[in-house]
């Protein structure tokens, strides 16, 4: 697991972890912290496009996620100062303040260390390109961890949380009016430019007018240019139907 | 005492009237349910009297919004009492985007003897009719009829999360989740704008309106809570839109606490005053808090309802529990409070002693006139025989509605589809 950490995240480790004496302990810790903090951002994320069932969204709800975002959004844009000046020191802060998720989000990276990808036969997607911490919750997408649902309700949960997932690339063609995009619209060139370096789907292409799912739309409508979307294993096969349909 | 089974059962709001002789429950169906409480017999003293079923109506049904292609749910969100002013009974019941005033009332006789129709309603040939004579009520069985009286609809845009009377009995409010329109209960086809929070530009939205409710003895002021914590007090007097407050309670934040989760379960789910007018009360996720109004700085007392759930922040966000909404309620003499938990849990503080209790309602603890044992929760380290530990709690098992007789120490608690009526022994 702690190699895991380290290959993941080229940015941080490799250049802290090596530099720092007695600083290793510090790199483990750091990229664990972003990786939690990238799956929430991932999970909250894929929580509003969720949104768009037949049922109006709960509002509340969706405004608490957005801003839960554009907190997670606001701390990486500051870390990216931060991670210069005192990399040890931010690696530390910012887990103090998380402790409280701590423990579940660990588990989080060691289900998705454990389990192995059902399609991808050489379990080769925790030997992701470096930077694209998206993969390991793209696993989270297709694989609904079982042991973190702690409800009964877990067992509707995993075939709906699939479900969703198509409801989810369904519904990007049906782009419903409503206050819920009216909401996510300032939010989605964040989303718009998280989405360009995570997933690499979307291309240099700009989208009209940058409503949170459409930013997804680009790709159907040209062929994604990054070279990264190769390695994004069954996310890639999820899009190339999209494209061609 | 228990509905049957089924999705559509599920109970959505339960509220006792201004007297407790009636308790009425809403469900996820748009079904009303009123039960009446038994007179006490004289012959029967240690029978206390117990609800039975009085009347059941379907108050709501599922819509279409055409112009969104997106349904509009049945479920009743809340129910409100009016104070009885004659023999019917009127209760306000509203789903996510309809208020409905609908009067109950009892028939036991009925007419008999007209002249114009014969007993089966079919009309007489008036060239037939010889004499005539005065129609005569004679007695039926006793049927309970309720029938809408008014339909107060499309005033709101976003969805309905409170209703609340106002003591002039004239007036009505309701909130959705950006505004609070106040209403005539003559008046269906308009009501009046109070409050307004929704930005010109959308994409502004960070906080939203989460519970609404006119105070007790003053008609003139209301309180609102938000997804961010607050709660406003506003007065009807000081300007005809209430987007400024009188008062504005915050209780300032624990930087130690702090985390990505904390404007979530800072997020007030209910607010109430006490019976009494002079305090609040909210519940966010994890806590209860009464606040005095005449302090906005921080509240006089904190509650925590289920304080192990802090470490579970994330895994309760990604099942979606996190955003639960739970109520709260005030006994009759503001002593006491409830509220309810997972794992069919609800709890009581006592405000005076400091204690608490932690109930369970579930059909195997509950054997009729049976007490209910107090539950515990087992945070870690050795689980003593009787408690449970916090990972075997049953999330799907939530105890979102209750109420509290507004005398006496009775208490209803809905458990998904289940309502549970317990008669408390709390002095």
């Amino acid at each position: 697991m702690g190699t895991m950490f380290a290959r993941g995240l080229k940015r941080k480790s490799a250049e802290d972890g090596e530099d720092v004496e007695g600083g290793l302990a510090g790199a483990q810790a750091m990229p664990s912290y972003s990786l939690q903090r990238q799956s929430l951002l991932d999970m909250s994320l894929v929580k509003l496009q969720l949104c768009h069932m037949l049922v109006e969204p709960n509002l509340c709800r969706s405004v608490l996620i957005a801003n839960t975002v554009r907190q997670i959004q606001e701390e990486m844009a500051q870390d990216g100062t931060w991670r210069v000046v005192a990399p040890q020191a931010a690696g530390r802060a910012p887990l103090d303040r998380l402790v409280s998720t701590d423990i579940l989000c660990r588990s989080v990276r060691e289900q998705e260390g454990e389990r192995p990808a059902p399609d991808a036969g050489d379990g080769h997607t925790p030997d992701l390109v470096p930077g694209l911490a998206t993969v390991p919750s793209a696993q989270a997408l297709r694989n609904p961890q079982s042991s973190l649902w702690e409800v009964d309700s877990s067992r509707e949960n995993r075939g709906g949380f699939q479900k969703s997932l198509d409801q989810i690339f369904e519904t990007l063609e049906n782009k419903t009016s409503g206050s819920v995009e009216e909401l996510f619209a300032d939010v989605d060139s964040s989303y718009y430019d998280l989405d360009a370096v995570l997933t690499g789907m979307v291309g240099s292409t700009q989208s009209g007018h940058g409503s949170g799912l459409q930013a997804f739309s680009p790709a159907t409508a040209a062929p994604p240019s990054s070279s990264c979307r190769s390695d994004l294993g069954e996310l890639d096969h999820a899009v190339e139907i999209l494209v061609e349909t | 005492m228990s509905a049957c089974s089924g999705r559509a059962d599920i109970i959505s709001t339960v509220e006792f009237n201004h007297t407790g002789e009636l308790l009425a429950t809403g469900d996820k169906g748009g079904r009303v349910v009123i039960f009446q409480r038994e007179q006490e017999s004289k012959n029967q003293v240690h029978r206390r009297g117990e609800y039975n079923v009085y009347s059941t109506f379907q108050s709501h049904e599922p819509e279409f919004d055409y112009l969104k292609s997106l349904e509009i749910e049945e479920k009743i969100n809340k129910i409100r009492w009016l104070p009885q002013q004659n023999a019917a009974y009127f209760l306000l019941s509203t789903n996510d985007k309809t208020v409905k005033l609908w009067k109950v009332s009892e028939r036991d006789k009925r007419p008999e003897g007209y002249n114009l129709k014969d007993e089966e309603g079919r009309l007489r040939d008036p060239a037939t009719i010889t004499t005539l004579r005065v129609p005569v009520l004679r007695p039926m069985d006793l049927m309970v009829e309720a029938t809408p009286r008014r339909v107060f609809a499309n005033a709101h845009t976003y969805h309905i999360n409170s209703i609340s009377v106002n003591s002039d009995y004239e007036t009505y409010m309701s909130a959705d989740d950006l505004r609070i329109n106040l209403w005539n209960f003559e008046i269906t086809n308009q009501s009046f704008n109070i409050v307004d929070i929704k930005p010109a530009n959308m994409e502004e939205l960070t906080e939203v309106i989460t519970a609404a409710e006119f105070h007790p003895h003053h008609c003139n002021s209301f309180v609102y809570s938000s997804s961010k914590g607050t709660i406003r007090l506003c007065d009807m007097r000081a300007s005809a839109l209430c987007d400024r407050h009188s008062k504005f309670f915050e209780e300032p934040e624990d930087p130690s606490n702090r985390s990505f989760f904390s404007e979530i379960i800072s997020s007030i789910s209910d607010v109430k005053f006490s019976h009494s007018g002079r305090y609040i009360m909210t519940r966010d996720y994890l806590t209860v808090k009464v606040w005095d109004l005449n302090m906005e700085n921080r509240p006089i007392e904190t509650y925590q309802v289920h304080d192990y759930l802090r470490s579970k922040l994330c895994s309760l966000y990604e099942n979606d529990c996190i955003f639960d909404k739970f109520e709260c309620v005030w006994n009759g003499s503001d002593s006491v409070i409830m509220t309810g938990s997972y794992n069919n849990f609800f709890r009581m503080f006592d405000r005076n002693t400091k204690r608490d209790v932690t109930l369970e309602a579930s059909r195997e603890n509950s054997k009729p006139r049976a007490i209910l044992k107090p539950r515990k929760v087992c945070v870690g380290g050795k689980r003593r025989k009787d408690e449970i530990s916090v990972d075997s709690l049953d999330f799907s098992k939530k105890i979102l509605h209750t109420a509290w007789h507004p005398s006496e120490n009775i208490i209803a608690v809905a458990a998904t589809n289940n309502l549970y009526i317990f008669q408390d022994k709390v002095n």
